[in-house]
């Protein structure tokens, strides 16, 4: 399968992310300029962490108007996997692909750190090589991560299990010492109403192999590498 | 013409920036101080339009783009 990694002016983790599809996970990638119109022919997506465009106006705010986003937008819709990784997140709830918005973290402090994440949901491509409720290991590194939604958009999102990974301790159980940012109900990603979009704060393409500290970003990329060729299978 | 858009964080939204502001402030020696809440204000120059059009072009560029209506809310005023 072949992965396309989106490089907007300002991504930083786009390397990252394109050394994780390729390396870790030896899969075909192809990092695509934010300016280009189309997506190479790839079968999954990956909106990079970073800032981009310089977190002008909001975060996220100014990548929606990129060229390469219609693309994207367009992919999705068709029900192709899309994951937004940190700022590609933020990039994924301002192009409106994603529910919510971010503001700035309760504490203020930008926060770099290895946080216990559960998945919650393993019925979305990125998390369909994950056991139910396991806890990975993966690094946060962000200052605008707390996830809000209005409450009758957050009661929807739980009912209809769209919150895909939460904050936790490392025995996987959720609490305020547990969540680093203020994130409604611990949230550290979620997914659209079609399961195919998901976007999380954590970085698993930096956690992909033990060297880096922790290898249990690496099932996120697995996963769809599963799910992708599964579906090819099918055809 | 000229407008002035003014966005903040809605009422609901915790304002974690206003509140490090309001500290900040108690601590320079105004404990008066309850609350701050901090935004953002754009002047939004436009090409010949009538105060009711400018009005309507540019709560339709705050509601699409300076603000984020999941978070924020605006204010716009249309100066002559």
């Amino acid at each position: 399968m072949k992965f396309a990694v989106v490089v907007f002016p300002g991504s930083n983790s786009d390397y990252d992310a394109f050394y994780a599809a390729s390396q870790v996970v030896g899969e075909q990638a192809e990092l695509v300029w934010h300016k280009d119109t189309d997506l190479k022919g790839a079968d999954a997506v990956i909106l990079p962490g970073g800032f981009a465009h310089g977190d002008y106006l909001r975060t996220g705010a100014i990548a929606r108007f990129s060229p390469i986003m219609a693309a994207v937008k367009a992919f999705a819709d068709r029900g192709g996997p899309v994951l937004g990784i940190c700022n590609g997140f933020q990039v994924l709830l301002e192009a409106g692909l994603l529910p919510g918005a971010m503001v700035r973290n309760d504490r203020i402090k930008f926060v770099s750190k290895m946080v216990p994440v559960r998945v919650d949901q393993t019925d979305t491509p990125f998390t369909a090589a994950c056991a139910s409720q396991q806890v990975l290991m993966l690094p946060i590194a962000h200052g605008e991560g707390n996830y809000y939604a209005p409450p009758d958009q957050l009661a929807e999102l739980e009912a209809n299990r769209q919150v895909v990974f939460r904050y936790t301790n490392a025995a996987g159980d959720v609490g305020a010492d547990s969540n680093p940012n203020g994130s409604l109900n611990s949230i550290a990603g979620i997914c659209n109403r079609a399961r195919n979009v998901v976007g999380l704060m954590p970085h698993p393409e930096r956690a992909s192999e033990l060297p880096l500290g922790s290898a249990d970003g690496r099932v996120v990329l697995a996963s769809v590498v599963k799910a992708v060729e599964g579906a090819l299978r099918h055809a | 013409m000229k407008a002035r858009v003014y966005v903040t964080l809605k009422p609901s939204v915790f304002d974690p920036q206003g509140r490090v502001v309001a500290d900040a402030l108690v601590t320079l020696g105004y404990p008066d101080v309850t609350d701050v809440r901090q935004g953002k204000f754009f002047e939004v120059e436009l090409a010949d339009a009538d105060p009711a059009t400018a009005k309507a072009r540019v709560t339709e560029m705050a509601d699409k783009l300076l603000a984020n209506p999941v978070i924020e809310s605006y204010r716009v005023e249309v100066l002559q």
